[in-house]
């Protein structure tokens, strides 16, 4: 089962995240914001990284194109959790490296489909 | 699957709290003028993560209403909009609707719809007004999505080209060419790859995607499927989607209408079934809730690490005492007492740990006083600038619950009473803007808390007078300003010439007096006319610790509260008064205090009941001055406050009990109980004689 880090700075949907994901029987690592993330990235390997855009200290964008810069993650499908209402945030994202995206709200059924999509 | 989503809604109250409180403390900030972008960014954070975590655990309420203000923020956000003072009152009100729609969800109350309608529309009205909104694009795709229902085609020829960077944003053909295959479940695919840009082997970069497909879709496959297959990828590849023979005849539309709407209908379908299940599990968890409210706390994983590793100390500690006994003789005595003292050290650092655990920032406390000050200055007409320092600084929780009231009358108090109007401050040389300081520090044992302004300060002339006319002092009394200070925390006492509704309904000075008493803590007022007040509060830095002195009567031992202890003296036979039916008195200098037998009270056989044996020990409480009659003093130390109402009952006269050094259980004299207790007994014992 796949290795997956989970990015988010509200708790609660980090919990959702984290608790449907493992429930699938994937191994989840939960990062409290970009800078958290990063650190917690390197020198470790995952398969998926699911991260929340609007966060404190750095932000799901910029979190993307700083592992996207990394070797180990040149290729490691990230989605983005992003709200309708940013389809610029969407753009910006996929320039930074985001594979897709997943739209709030959504429900542990369209995370864990997504992730099965991405995971193969 | 199916998830409860219910369980992750008391963290998404919980955090949702907090954002409210950065916002509305955010907002403020932006009030004083101060607006940088991160401040606005701050705002608009917290409010769209209640956003979307309120859309997700099913709360459609709070998603719809914070979806309004949060497009409110994103304007100001990117300076499409003015931060105008109005604009900020109104997101203030609109915190404050969100704060009661979360508690009223959480607590399974009504919403009030009626002021979330009002607010709704004043946020609607005001993002209609002037502004060059995003809005309209928003509304755009909303149309599109509800356009989407397009017609089915019997299949599809898509031509699928990626760019040469397709792979790294960790897109992958094969995923998408596997997903447009799981699409046509039911019917064919056909595909043809094109290599024909393929580099040669030594140019090739593997990296790189050179490879495009040709695909025939065939069977009943919705464009919007497809196109979503392709969401990803659509700006990093050429793609060109064409139906094959579309049903154009004109019967089709209507029966793919009713295909593509039974297919709609059991979205919706699942949608509610989703939606449903979330607000009945929400009964549940906010009963679970209540229940627990008071009981968790939330403590740093810093601090549950240390005392894990004191605990691995502790338990090497005491693995090296255990060996150490297995076969011990005098020659081991020296690593004996070493293990003992690190035991002691271990356990002593323990137990600072533990109670730190209970130890929280007093900014917990002093968050609520911006909105506060601003929305009372704004009331009273007055310019006030409120200076918080050492909001850092830490306390117990319990304390912090409980020190909440008192601090916010003593706020109200001075924003009232002491600061004066503009125009006052004005005439009297002062700067229009007063300031309103609340300042925390630890001293000693204690935590101090001042609240100062730089108001007109006591008017001593006028507290004297409203003294005597209430009979609190005798008319020919004179007292230095201290003193006079010291009046206003008497009960009763009000100098207040109108009674506004900020502060001065009767409910006096003294209640916050008793409040702060009640948690072993003093306050002392300091005051000059002209120049404003400060008050400053100290309290013991935790409940579950008390400074005591150990005293004996006979063979118990009782604690006294260092705290209200003020002397301990020998009685002279000259000091000694017996006031017939009113028990024993004793004079101290110019004051003829009463006597409380502590062996009359609490029983047992004293050494002594000569009072000039003994020893008295002058204790003070609520303004009043006492002397109890004990054997003799014993040492003074810090004990651990046992609850006798958890493991016996409660006890009239004592506030608990601990347990000393040699393992022997001491109880806890509460003063103020035992004064009233005597004087019980006086009542009765008085009464038994004239029956």
């Amino acid at each position: 089962m796949a290795n997956i880090l989970a990015v988010d700075d509200s708790a609660s949907m980090r919990q959702m995240v984290s608790f449907t994901l493992k429930g699938a029987g994937h191994t989840v690592v939960e990062a409290v914001d970009g800078v958290d993330a990063l650190a917690k990235a390197k020198g470790a390997k995952f398969d998926l990284v699911i991260s929340d855009v609007n966060m404190p200290n750095m932000d799901g964008i910029a979190l993307i194109r700083e592992l996207r810069a990394l070797p180990d993650f040149k290729f490691t499908p990230m989605l983005m959790l992003t709200t309708e209402s940013t389809t610029e945030k969407k753009q910006e994202g996929k320039a930074a490296g985001a594979t897709g995206w997943i739209v709030k709200p959504f429900n542990p059924d369209q995370l864990l489909a997504t992730a099965n999509k991405v995971l193969g | 699957m199916s998830i409860d989503m219910s369980q992750f809604l008391e963290t998404f109250y919980e955090e949702s709290f907090e954002g409210l409180e950065i916002m509305e403390t955010e907002l403020l900030a932006l009030d004083t003028g101060d607006a940088d972008s991160e401040t606005i960014n701050t705002i608009f954070r917290a409010a769209h993560s209640i956003k979307g975590g309120s859309g997700t655990f099913g709360l459609n309420a709070v998603a719809d209403f914070t979806h309004v203000m949060e497009t409110l923020l994103d304007e100001m956000r990117d300076g499409k909009r003015q931060i105008t003072q109005e604009a900020v009152n109104l997101l203030l009100t609109t915190v404050d609707v969100l704060r009661e729609m979360l508690t009223a969800l959480r607590e399974n109350t009504e919403l009030d719809h009626e002021r979330i309608k009002v607010t709704h529309d004043q946020l609607e009205a005001l993002l209609a007004s002037d502004s060059t909104a995003a809005k309209p694009v928003s509304q755009a795709d909303t149309m599109d999505t509800s356009s989407s229902t397009s017609p089915t085609a019997q299949g599809w020829k898509i031509s699928f080209h990626p760019h040469i960077d397709l792979l790294k944003t960790g897109n992958d053909p094969v995923r998408i060419l596997r997903e447009l295959s799981e699409l046509s479940e039911l019917g064919e695919i056909e595909s043809t790859m094109d290599a024909s840009s393929l580099p040669d082997f030594e140019n090739l970069d593997p990296e790189e995607c050179h490879l495009g497909w040709d695909i025939e879709l065939k069977g009943e496959v919705k464009r919007e499927d497809i196109d979503e297959v392709f969401a990803w990828v659509e700006d990093e590849c050429d793609l060109t989607i064409t139906a094959i023979k579309t049903v154009t005849e004109k019967v089709a539309p209507a029966k793919e209408e009713i295909s593509s709407a039974t297919e709609q209908s059991t979205v919706t379908n699942s949608a509610t079934k989703a939606s449903g299940e979330a607000p009945k599990a929400t009964p549940a968890a906010a009963k679970a809730k209540t229940s627990s409210e008071s009981a968790s706390i939330r403590v740093g994983i810093d601090k549950v690490d240390s005392v894990i590793n004191l605990v691995g100390e502790l338990v090497i500690t005491q693995s090296m005492l255990s060996t150490l006994g297995e076969d011990f003789d005098m020659s081991k005595v020296n690593s004996l007492i070493q293990g003992m003292e690190q035991l002691e050290l271990n356990t002593r650092e323990l137990q600072e740990q533990v109670m730190r655990m209970r130890m929280m920032p007093i900014n917990f406390a002093f968050q609520r006083f911006p909105r506060l000050v601003h929305d009372m200055s704004q009331k009273m007409g007055k310019n006030i600038e409120l200076k918080m320092t050492g909001e850092q600084t830490e306390l117990d929780k319990t304390v912090m619950e409980k020190i909440g009231d008192p601090l916010v009358h003593l706020v109200r108090n001075s924003l009232d009473h002491g600061i004066e109007m503009p125009e006052q401050r004005k005439a009297a040389g002062k700067p229009v803007t007063a300031t309103l300081g609340l300042n925390a520090y630890h001293q000693g044992g204690n935590i101090v808390i001042e609240v100062t302004d730089d108001g007109a300060g006591l008017n001593e002339a006028r507290v004297l007078a409203k003294a005597i006319e209430q009979g609190l002092v005798s008319p020919d009394a004179e007292l230095e300003s201290a003193k006079i200070h010291e009046l206003i925390l008497l009960p009763g006492f009000s100098t207040a010439e109108t009674i506004t509704d900020v502060s001065g309904r009767g409910v006096g000075m003294d209640v916050v007096v008793k409040n702060i008493r009640s948690l072993g803590g003093t306050l002392e007022v300091w005051s000059k006319q002209g120049e404003g007040s400060k008050f400053t509060i100290r309290l013991p830095l935790t409940l579950a610790i008390l400074d005591g002195q150990t005293v004996a009567v006979g063979d118990e031992d009782y604690i006294i509260p260092l705290i209200s202890i003020i002397e301990s003296i020998q009685l002279k036979p000259e000091m000694l008064n017996v006031v017939v039916g009113k028990g024993e008195t004793f004079k101290l200098r110019d004051e003829h205090l009463p006597i409380i037998r502590l062996h009359n009270v609490f029983g047992g056989h004293p050494r002594t009941t000569d009072l000039t044996q003994g020893l008295l020990v002058v204790v003070e409480t609520d303004g009043r001055k006492i002397g109890l009659f004990v054997d003799e003093l014993k040492g003074q130390q810090q004990v651990v406050i046992k609850s006798l109402e958890v493991n016996y009952k409660r006890i009239e006269g004592i506030s608990g009990a601990t347990i000393l050094g040699d393992g022997s259980v001491a109880l806890i004299i509460d003063i103020p109980g035992l004064i009233s207790l005597s004087n019980q007994e006086k009542a009765t014992s008085k009464y038994k004689k004239s029956a």
